[in-house]
């Protein structure tokens, strides 16, 4: 190795660093280390003239390692390492010393900010003695992508990129595109009618020359890497040829067998051979084996013998398709409360309490009444209660406030109102209309005589105290604007669930490895700075699956997403981590702990020569393998055990 | 109150908590200036030489952070970090040394009072402790 010579240049940051720290006490110290060839100061080192002193000095002083005490290298390390790569030295030869977040601004006392400052340049200029210089390398991105979820997030983010010409993959794990919002029947504030604004999109991205529609699908396998993943997906079998079907919906009409829609949540009925709605893209129905007679007592096949395409196909299997993408983007959105575990709201005990989706679909001109606003009765309710916040802001449910609630309880006020002329009571606990107008929708309903009632409902009984609530259902509570218990007699209860994360979230997490919070929802990688992405790269997220948001939001985010993913695919190659971790083979005794630590599964082992070996591509560099290795043979790139050592020794002055 | 003054090495992940660290510098929050950081790109990188080399060369208490369960940013590194750190305390115990003197402890990039408190907590902790080379002569002898 040559000799270092090292340069340290200590920033004064205006006054943050040297409002605390003294600067020539650190500077004339650092002249005492050893290999330090010169030690100066300056009012901002990441400036330009700051950033020429750098190069002059390697230039003129010959200088091969270079360290800057001033902020976080999490804030301008790739500053500096730019900036002696440009005066020809590998950028790995730099060091970092945070004399700023880490000590002048949470020091108050001079002197001991001072000393710190000594003992972080000292460590700095010992470890830098050991860096050695690392190589980038790139790998080409392909420019294929994978959606995952059929719904708004992931058609609007399918549009974005194959608008750009490049191909997608959207998978759906049901029969149709869509998602919940095609299950909506007006959306707020507008009351823009949900399949009047999203059929068109579900339309041009199923006919779009760049999108392969895999409905009916699930991914099974991921591997691979940004720029570079593999992905199994397995095509459902449903017993109907793709190809051969032309969607003239005669199958459906001839099915003599019935089911409970999944649509209409169990509201409605559809045939043992179905599409979810008429409009369901792609036009292609699927045979639902649990209600087939054919599939149960193997007689009927009437939709085989109209079909005149000859698309039934009862013995098609299931079938594993694997496609290679440069990115993927997940949109699998959320799954409604089921509200029947707080049994004091009645769900399922009551017919006439319904959950909000189920109201969706009642209001729905498309849905199971004709969208008709009645009772299980078939009568028109006379009153009706909209509890919010059921599953939300509950400690014993999800604590998180479900963000949708407030608005949609609102609109439904409006078209309870529209429709019936029953009296509408919204109880709530604080009204949340926070969107591009949203209080004004709220100000709005106010006026159409909605009754707000402030309080968390209690009960929802049946048991009546008067004649007049008999045959009612009795919302109880405490009015806690009027100080009062509340009784409220009502026809029909609406219960406003809350969004939580898909109950296979988990599964999803570990398929894609990216991170849950404490809610089970996906973690971005910076809740503000970078929203879309995750902590695997080449893997974002957006709509619903990263928690509870509203349609523009959950439009927003995919946009957002498809223009990185689109960068990535524009830019054509990705960069490498350098800072990985190597196996010396010499070394290796082949015991084989470290294939099992690796979350990222980079780790191989050679069969015929016992021998651990890391696939460069897979390493992220987090050094746990390295930490276990009994026989130190696995070394971390610039944190390796002679590195940190110095630098531990250096802190200790 | 005694004047001693700890010498206490943390050892922070990149992406939780040096991120933590630096958001409480962001803040302006106060903390003892006893922890002096060092950056791992994980608290799984942390060997337990590392922390047996600090105390050998003058530290009087190690802290290790890393992201809280569940958050890492490599998915599982802060678990092994997690199964390390107990039997590493183990054996300094064996070994007379204190096992308060080393610390693993959670700290988010959002936390910033967090590490602020836990900072401080670690250097009183320490200095009631008093300095590592003259208790584990003490222990020796004792």
């Amino acid at each position: 190795m040559e000799k270092p010579k090292i340069g340290v240049y200590v920033c004064h940051c205006g006054s943050n660093i040297a409002g605390t720290v003294d600067v020539k006490q650190v500077v004339e110290f650092a002249k005492t280390l050893d290999s330090v060839v010169v030690a100066r100061e300056y009012k901002f080192m990441c400036s330009d003239p700051g950033q020429n002193m750098i190069k002059e000095d390697i230039k003129n002083l010959g200088l091969n390692r270079v360290v800057v005490a001033s902020c976080s290298p999490l804030l301008h390390e790739p500053t500096f390492r730019h900036a002696v790569q440009e005066a020809g030295l590998n950028p790995y030869l730099f060091e970092m010393a945070n004399i700023r977040e880490h000590c002048s601004w949470t020091t108050e006392d001079h002197d001991k900010a001072t000393e710190k400052a000594k003992a972080l340049v000292s460590a700095a200029v010992t470890r830098v003695r050991y860096h050695q210089p690392l190589e980038t390398k790139y790998v080409p991105v392909n420019p294929a992508t994978l959606i995952v979820g059929g719904g708004i997030a992931g058609i609007q983010a399918a549009l974005e990129i194959a608008d750009a010409g490049h191909k997608v993959y959207l998978v759906e794990k049901d029969p149709s595109i869509g998602g919940h919002m095609i299950q909506f029947d007006k959306t707020f504030p507008t009351l823009d009618c949900s399949a009047c604004i999203l059929t068109p999109k579900m339309t041009s991205a199923g006919s779009h020359p760049n999108i392969e529609l895999m409905t009916y699908s699930e991914v099974e396998d991921v591997s691979g890497f940004i720029g570079n993943f593999k992905v199994k997906v397995r095509k459902k079998a449903r017993f109907v040829d793709e190809e051969r079907c032309n969607g003239c919906g005669v199958c459906m009409e001839k099915c003599p067998w019935k089911a409970p829609s999944e649509f209409d949540l169990g509201l409605g009925e559809r045939k043992a051979i179905y599409t979810p709605f008429p409009q369901a893209v792609p036009n292609i129905p699927v045979i639902d084996k649990e209600h087939c007679v054919y599939f149960l007592r193997g007689r009927c096949r009437a939709c085989e013998k109209f079909c005149e395409r000859g698309a039934i196909d009862f013995e098609q299997q299931d079938k594993i398709v694997e496609i290679e993408v440069g990115n993927i983007i997940i949109t699998t959105g959320y799954d409604p409360f089921d509200p029947t575990p707080i049994v004091k709201y009645g769900y399922g005990r009551y017919p006439n309490v319904y959950t909000a989706l189920e109201f969706e679909r009642l209001c729905n001109a498309a849905g199971p009444t004709g969208g008709k606003i009645v009772l299980r009765d078939g009568s028109e309710p006379k009153s009706v209660a909209i509890i919010h916040c059921v599953g939300s802001r509950d400690e014993n449910y999800h604590r998180y406030c479900s963000r949708v609630c407030c608005m949609y309880a609102l609109k439904y006020s409006h078209l309870i109102k529209e429709k019936t002329s029953a009296d509408v009571y919204q109880m709530y606990i604080d009204m949340r209309c926070f969107g591009k107008g949203y209080e004004e929708f709220y100000e709005r309903l106010s006026k159409e005589g909605v009754k707000f009632i402030r309080g968390k409902v209690a009960e929802v009984t049946d048991r009546t105290l008067t004649n007049e609530e008999k045959g009612k259902l009795i919302v109880c509570g405490e009015d806690t604007l009027l100080g009062q218990v509340i009784r409220v007699p009502v026809d029909m209860v609406i219960l406003c669930i809350a969004l939580e994360p898909r109950s296979n979230a988990k599964q999803v997490a570990q398929l894609f490895r990216i991170s849950q919070g404490a809610d089970g929802f996906f973690i971005e990688r910076h809740p503000k700075l970078d929203p879309v992405a995750t902590m695997t790269d080449g893997i974002f997220i957006a709509g619903c699956c990263q928690g509870p948001k509203d349609i523009p939001d959950t439009v927003a985010q995919a946009s957002a997403a498809a223009t990185r993913v689109l960068s990535l695919i524009s830019k054509g190659k990705v960069e490498l981590e350098a800072t990985i971790a190597v196996i010396d083979e010499e070394k290796c005794s082949g015991c084989r702990i470290c294939n099992l630590l690796c979350p990222y599964n980079a780790i191989e082992f050679i069969e015929d020569k016992e021998v651990s070996r890391i696939n460069e591509a897979l390493c992220k560099g987090c050094g746990t393998c390295v930490a276990a290795c009994p026989s130190a043979a696995i070394s971390h790139k610039h944190f390796t055990t002679e590195e940190i050592m110095a630098e531990i020794e250096g802190v200790l002055v | 109150m005694n004047n001693f003054e700890p010498k206490i090495v943390g050892f922070c992940c990149n992406w939780c908590s040096y991120r933590g660290a630096d958001l409480a510098g962001t803040a302006r929050m106060k903390c003892s200036p006893n922890v002096r950081i060092i950056r791992v790109m994980c608290s799984g990188r942390v060997e337990p030489t590392f922390i047996l080399k600090a105390f050998e060369l003058g530290a009087d208490g190690v802290l290790v952070l890393g992201c809280h369960p569940g958050d890492c940013h490599y998915v599982e590194g802060n678990y092994k970090t997690a199964r390390r750190i107990p039997l590493l305390k183990k054996m300094l115990t064996q070994m007379g040394i204190e096992e308060d003197r080393l610390r693993l402890d959670w700290v988010s990039a959002s936390e910033g009072d967090r590490f602020v408190a836990i900072v401080d907590e670690m250097t009183e902790k320490i200095r009631a402790l008093g300095p590592f080379k003259k208790n584990s002569k003490e222990a020796k002898h004792g």
